[in-house]
């Protein structure tokens, strides 16, 4: 388990970043925790040409709150994130997912952003944060570009971020002034701290009448990506949530999803247990957004 | 695919080195600077043996290149001794309650203990495995190392700051 | 537990080290990080390897091109099964099978995903794995064989097809009255468990460093090894005289609990460091360690059937044992066997029908694990008093103590032929209901349930046979007359009077240096901190055999105390002469030797020390001078071979376990929590309270991830899913309760202390435990699981499929 030759750049800047990539032709990629990227170069499962390293950019790691947003630096360390008070008050959904990544050793190293460009189906991150409708912030050598995470997840460890751009931020919408919301994060795994065999994410918000101003149920660890369960969250909103709406809107998870088997746990159980976390997410999340 | 020099502190010493960048912190800390304390176990960020504190944090020393060491503070567990190479307390504590069996896992232990212990000295159960949760133990099923850093957290408290 | 041991064992003597809470020696270095590990050897120019897995279960080996890789700048050899296989022998298997022939890299055929194909030698481990990538090997893929009992059916595929078969060992055993026992039982039912793969994954690699000097013709090898008795397999591989081989037993094993072995391995890097004319050594990586470090654990299927009257009382079992060695066998076989010592477990059952049998599969091979095969063995044993208490609509509890050996039975002989040496096992069961509130758990369970949680109550309780000796090889091989598996040790003392103990072993976690110096503390009355322990090298050591077994403290401590021993006739000799006195007159007290009438007339430790080594004239006539005594020990109550029907003493002492966990699961995931767990331990005198209390707990944690996470995992084309720690799940912190435990103390009469075994500790009942109590958390379902690990996957879809 030795890593194959590969020639490092330690960049000093994200223009050094993007005109190291440009050049790379895909043979470039970057290291940033390195808590993913380790051990496939260890197994040789990667063998980039070139690793540009991109700690000692001081533009890359940070947590700041901007007009009706979140953001993340991607470079921020996990156990920075969950430390800080902006992302405690503001994205509790968050906190509550950092908590079961891994172990305090790979969080004071592993990024925010490395979480969400490695893109494991079924790591925590990349999860909340596609419940709570983050985008990233991408750039090339020929600029930058916004993509919500909608319509980032392409597959297993595959992403709509080519080759040649690099993540710098994840950004958090913050919900309107005074609105109640709830959030609950629910895997479960065989071992504390491993990656979820399954997982569940949900926000809701109400509004001063007690209806569903806005639903988000996301799950993991049950399709090649992480999947927003929108006919789910459609049957809630605008309703008075209570156990009985969720109980029939569960039906809609099965729909949506189309689990993979593996030694760990076969589809069946990734689909029913999906509905399982889905529910005590979501009462969870309610109970959190009752006045 | 030159090798590169780095700059960085070790247990309190500056070393300055070459390597290759594919070089493991782990690999660079036990054959280049002779620093066997800290062990090979599974090489990919599971087992925890590997710990190491970096600029005072407790990371896996298998999960980073050398070269990303660069400017950088590392204490590995023979940093934890007393100037004199006698234990330390925490290391005190491990024998006297007998922390441990093959000793294995034990260097990493340690180092996650001495992490907690620095910033909380009176730590819960819960706080205790938390710090230690991400290191392997096959041999002791971690009662005794459980108690081995509540003892020392007591000795540290008893004997002030 | 202290109070307890100190009128136990050496006829109630008062002990003053033994069984007193000292440090453990092993333990300063190891805090320090100064311990020496094989991978922290480092001799000038030693060369690394690395090893080419084979990614088919199955596959012809059509061509091997190493042209590129060994052209590698830094490359300095590739080696390939067909040059090795010229130049060395077949590695010997413990049962006799001819025409399976065991390399170690693959000849002409892979026979599991994973077996070493070639092996790299490089200046370092980054340029031996580039090399790798270079080796271009030609396969061609076949039909594995992976399912056990489709070997055992198979006449076709065949994983050695020229020993005509997939079946390695079959063999048929019968005590007592089985037929009668069934015909006049009032009822009986039938059972079928399966163990699963795991093993006992040291956080440590195997790893093995060896350097041929030609001026000297010796061989060193430092490896990551528990057996000492490997060097006669790698002599024999390696075709060179026994005594051209050192095994160096100064290196700290990172843990073994049976599958340290490396016999592979250390072939490999002792032939090619002779052809290179220098070290090399081969450290596995953890991948490579999983796939194909041959030391997966059994794998097996009981069939078992039991006879019982309607009060519980079993009266007969039938057992069928079906176990998957692998692809090839080695020692796994010999793991039907050992369990033969302790058949019945601590229950007094009858009569027994044994029927064993090992199947090779297209998996890595088997190796011997933590009480080589007795985890499995109790594992069935508890499953089957659970089922019958559950047949018959009774208390587990009051099964089992209907069930029990009395006290007052001892030494009890069960039917095929052990007699246990002493044991208190109702005493120690309630000590274990006691430690754990068995009522207060009771309610804590029946509430739980009345709140709609599936929560359960597990009772285990197992045997640890300890001591062994090698006889359970005739059993399965009647040419194999082997009756000593014995351990020695030598004394010296000094010219200053310092004592240095010499074992012949390695130590891997036990705290076997500790061991030994307590214990000649003990019989020489001084402080054991001030003894030496160093460990002989192979060529140097005196007749030893392995810390297998649940051994040492019964093995090594009575070598320790019959060297002491021989040290203190010599003293009592020189001082006798000396003195003038007849030795029954003088008596021994922390090395000076007084006259017991008159205490002025004595010679202290350093006279008799001065005497022995400077002043010949005053030793006894005949007396060789210098100071220093050996001995080895002979397995207590061992020696003999199986009578006609097969009945023999396996082991000599017999430890006891009592486990009591309370697990919850949800209902939800199947994920089983295990809340809380009490044992109860009786193995006699314990020589040091931490180290024992470390084994049973670390044990039990161990046999927590065999019943629950652990699994080497197959797909059906034979590839291998659990190579790394990410798919091999070993328990970390948050999966083990706060352990409560509690010693008792039942001496064995046949030991030098009293003491008996206790290495394989809890994990020999775990399992066990943790299964009575997940089926005790299902049985309001109407629901019982009898397959490990319960993967919270099957836990799951058997609360919502239902059974099948």
């Amino acid at each position: 388990m030795k890593a194959a030759k590969f020639d490092y750049i330690p960049a000093e800047s994200i223009d050094e970043v993007v005109a190291a990539l440009d050049r790379g032709n895909g043979e470039t990629i970057i290291i940033a925790g390195g808590q993913s990227l380790m051990p496939m170069l260890a197994m040789r499962l990667a063998t980039p040409a070139t690793v540009v390293d991109i700690n000692n950019i001081a533009q890359l790691s940070g947590i700041e709150v901007n007009e009706g947003e979140v953001v993340i630096k991607a470079c921020t360390r996990q156990a920075t994130a969950l430390a800080s008070p902006l992302v405690q008050a503001h994205l509790p959904l968050l906190a509550k997912a950092i908590g079961h990544v891994g172990h305090q050793q790979t969080r004071n190293r592993g990024t925010v952003g490395g979480s969400l460009c490695h893109a494991d189906p079924a790591s925590e991150i990349p999860l909340a944060a596609l419940a709570m409708d983050a985008h990233v912030g991408l750039r090339s050598v020929a600029g930058t570009r916004q993509l919500p995470l909608a319509d980032y997840f392409l597959g297993p460890m595959m992403t709509a971020r080519k080759d040649n751009e690099i993540l710098l931020s994840v950004h958090f919408p913050l919900g309107p002034d005074g609105a109640r919301t709830g959030t609950a994060f629910h895997e479960v795994s065989e071992r504390h701290g491993d990656f979820a065999v399954v997982a569940a994410a949900a926000h809701v918000q109400m509004d001063a009448n007690g209806h569903c101003s806005k639903a988000a149920l996301a799950i993991g660890g049950a399709d090649a990506v992480p999947r927003r369960i929108t006919g789910l969250e459609a049957r809630l909103l605008g309703t008075m949530i209570d156990r009985n709406i969720i109980a029939a809107a569960l039906p809609e998870i099965a729909n949506a999803i189309t689990p993979g088997d593996d030694q760990h746990a076969p589809s069946a159980y990734r689909r029913r247990v999906a509905s399982v976390l889905a529910e005590r997410a979501l009462l969870e999340a309610v109970a959190g957004a009752a006045p | 695919m030159s090798k590169r020099e780095i700059s960085l502190s070790i247990n309190g010493k500056a070393h300055t080195a070459a390597m290759e960048p594919r070089l493991s912190l782990l690999d660079f800390l036990r054959d280049e600077v002779g620093l066997t304390g800290t062990h090979v176990g599974c090489e990919h960020g599971v087992c925890g043996a590997c710990s190491i504190l970096f600029d005072g944090a407790p990371i896996r020393a298998c999960l980073m290149l050398a070269v990303q060491a660069d400017g950088h503070a590392i204490t590995t567990v023979e940093g934890l001794c007393n100037e004199d190479g006698s234990a330390g307390t925490l290391q005190d504590a491990f024998q006297d309650a007998h922390g441990m069996q093959c000793g294995y896992c034990t260097p990493g232990m340690l180092i996650s203990a001495q992490a907690l212990l620095a910033h909380n000295s009176d730590p819960s159960l819960a706080e205790i495995k938390d710090a230690i949760g991400g290191n392997l133990c096959r041999c002791t099923g971690y009662v005794q190392i459980i108690e081995a850093i509540q003892l020392a957290a007591r000795r540290l408290r008893e004997a002030g700051p | 537990m202290t109070a307890a041991t100190l009128d136990a064992g050496g006829a109630g003597r008062n002990l003053h080290y033994v069984a007193q809470k000292r440090r453990v020696r092993e333990d300063r270095r190891f805090v320090a990080g100064t311990g020496k590990f094989v991978q922290d050897i480092a001799l000038p120019d030693t060369k690394h390897a690395a090893v080419l897995p084979s990614p088919y279960s199955r596959a012809r080996i059509l061509s091997i091109d190493s042209t590129a890789a060994a052209a590698l700048d830094g490359v300095h050899m590739v080696l390939t099964g067909q040059q090795m296989a010229e130049d060395c022998n077949p590695i010997r298997l413990g049962l006799k099978l001819p025409d399976i022939k065991w390399y170690p890299l693959a000849v002409d055929m892979t026979r599991y995903a994973g077996e070493w194909v070639a092996i790299v030698v490089a200046d370092n481990a980054y340029i031996a794995e580039d090399a790798l990538e270079l080796i271009q090997v030609d396969y061609e893929p076949l039909a594995p064989v992976i399912d056990p009992e489709q070997a055992f059916d198979e006449t076709d595929l065949l994983v050695h097809p020229d020993h005509g078969s997939n079946v390695l060992y079959h063999g048929n055993f019968l005590w007592g009255d089985v037929v009668g026992d069934f015909a006049a039982a009032d009822d009986s039912l039938t059972l079928r468990t399966r163990w699963g793969r795991s093993s006992t994954v040291p956080i440590e690699t195997f790893g093995a460093l060896a350097r041929w000097d030609e001026g000297t013709e010796i061989l060193d090898i430092w490896a990551s090894i528990q057996m000492p008795n490997f060097v006669e397999l790698l002599a024999t591989t390696l075709g060179y005289p026994l005594n051209n081989i050192r095994l160096h037993q100064d290196v700290d094993v990172g843990g073994s609990y049976g599958v340290k072995r490396g016999i592979k391995q250390s072939v490999l890097v002792g032939y090619l460091s002779r052809k290179l004319k220098r070290p090399v050594r081969l450290i596995e990586d953890r991948l490579v360690n999983m796939a194909g470090g041959d030391a997966h654990g059994p794998d097996r299927i009981f069939d078992t059937e039991a006879a019982f009257s309607r009060d519980g009382v079993i009266k007969s079992l039938k057992i069928r044992a079906l176990d998957d060695a692998g692809a090839y066998p080695g020692r796994a076989p010999f793991q039907l066997a050992k369990p033969i010592s302790a058949i019945v477990g601590p229950y007094t059952i009858n009569s027994v029908k044994y029927e064993a049998i090992s199947v090779a599969t297209n998996k890595t091979g088997q190796v011997p694990v933590r009480g080589f095969g007795q985890a499995p063995t109790n594992y069935m044993i508890e499953m089957t008093v659970d089922a019958v208490a559950r047949h018959l609509g009774l208390d587990r509890l009051e099964v089992r103590r209907r069930n029990l050996i009395p006290s007052d039975a001892f030494p009890y002989q069960i039917p095929s032929g052990s007699s246990y040496d002493s044991g208190d096992y109702q005493v120690v069961l309630q000590k274990g209901l006691d430690l754990a509130r068995y009522d207060e758990l009771l309610q804590r369970r029946d509430s739980a349930r009345a709140e709609g949680r599936l929560a359960g109550i597990g009772i285990a309780t197992c045997l640890e046979p300890g001591g062994g000796n090698n006889i359970f090889e005739y059993l399965m091989d009647p040419t194999a007359e082997i009756t000593t598996f014995m351990e020695a040790c030598e004394v010296k003392v000094d010219p200053q009077g310092k004592i240095t103990g010499m074992m012949g072993t390695t130590t891997s976690g036990q705290g076997h240096e500790t061991l030994f110096a307590t214990i000649l503390g003990e019989e020489l009355q001084i402080d054991p901190d001030e003894i030496r322990i160093v460990h002989a090298d192979s060529l140097t050591a005196l007749p030893t055999r392995s810390p297998v077994a649940s051994r040492m403290a019964i093995m090594l401590g009575g070598a320790a105390t019959g060297a002491a021993a021989k040290i203190k006739d010599r003293a009592m000799a020189i001082a006798a002469f000396n003195l003038e006195r007849p030795v029954e007159d003088l008596e021994y007290a922390g090395g000076t030797i007084s006259d017991r009438n008159d205490a002025s007339r004595k010679l202290t430790w350093a006279e008799i020390c001065f005497i022995a080594y400077r002043a010949y004239h005053k030793l006894p006539p005949g007396m060789e001078p210098g100071f220093h005594a050996q001995h080895v020990f002979q397995v207590p109550g061992g020696g003999q071979l199986p009578d006609a029907q097969n009945r023999v003493q396996i082991y000599p002492c017999f430890s006891f376990q009592a486990h009591i966990p309370y697990v919850e699961i949800d209902p939800g995931t199947g994920k089983v929590s295990v809340l809380d767990y009490a044992i109860a331990h009786d193995c006699g005198t314990v020589i040091n309270p931490d180290i024992v209390r470390g084994m049973v707990i670390g044990g039990l944690a161990h046999g927590i991830g065999a019943a629950l996470y652990e699994q080497f995992a197959y797909d059906e084309e034979g590839q291998f899913l659990s190579a790394s720690f990410a798919d091999y799940l070993m328990p970390s912190v948050h999966e083990i309760p706060d352990v409560k435990d509690v010693e008792h103390c039942t001496p064995s009469p046949l030991t030098s202390h009293g003491q008996k075994g206790s290495g394989e500790g809890g994990y020999l009942g775990a399992p066990a435990a943790i299964a009575s109590a997940v089926n005790d958390a299902l049985q309001p379902m109407g629901l019982s699981l009898s397959e490990l690990p319960m993967r919270m996957h099957k836990i799951e879809a058997l609360i919502n499929d239902g059974p099948g």
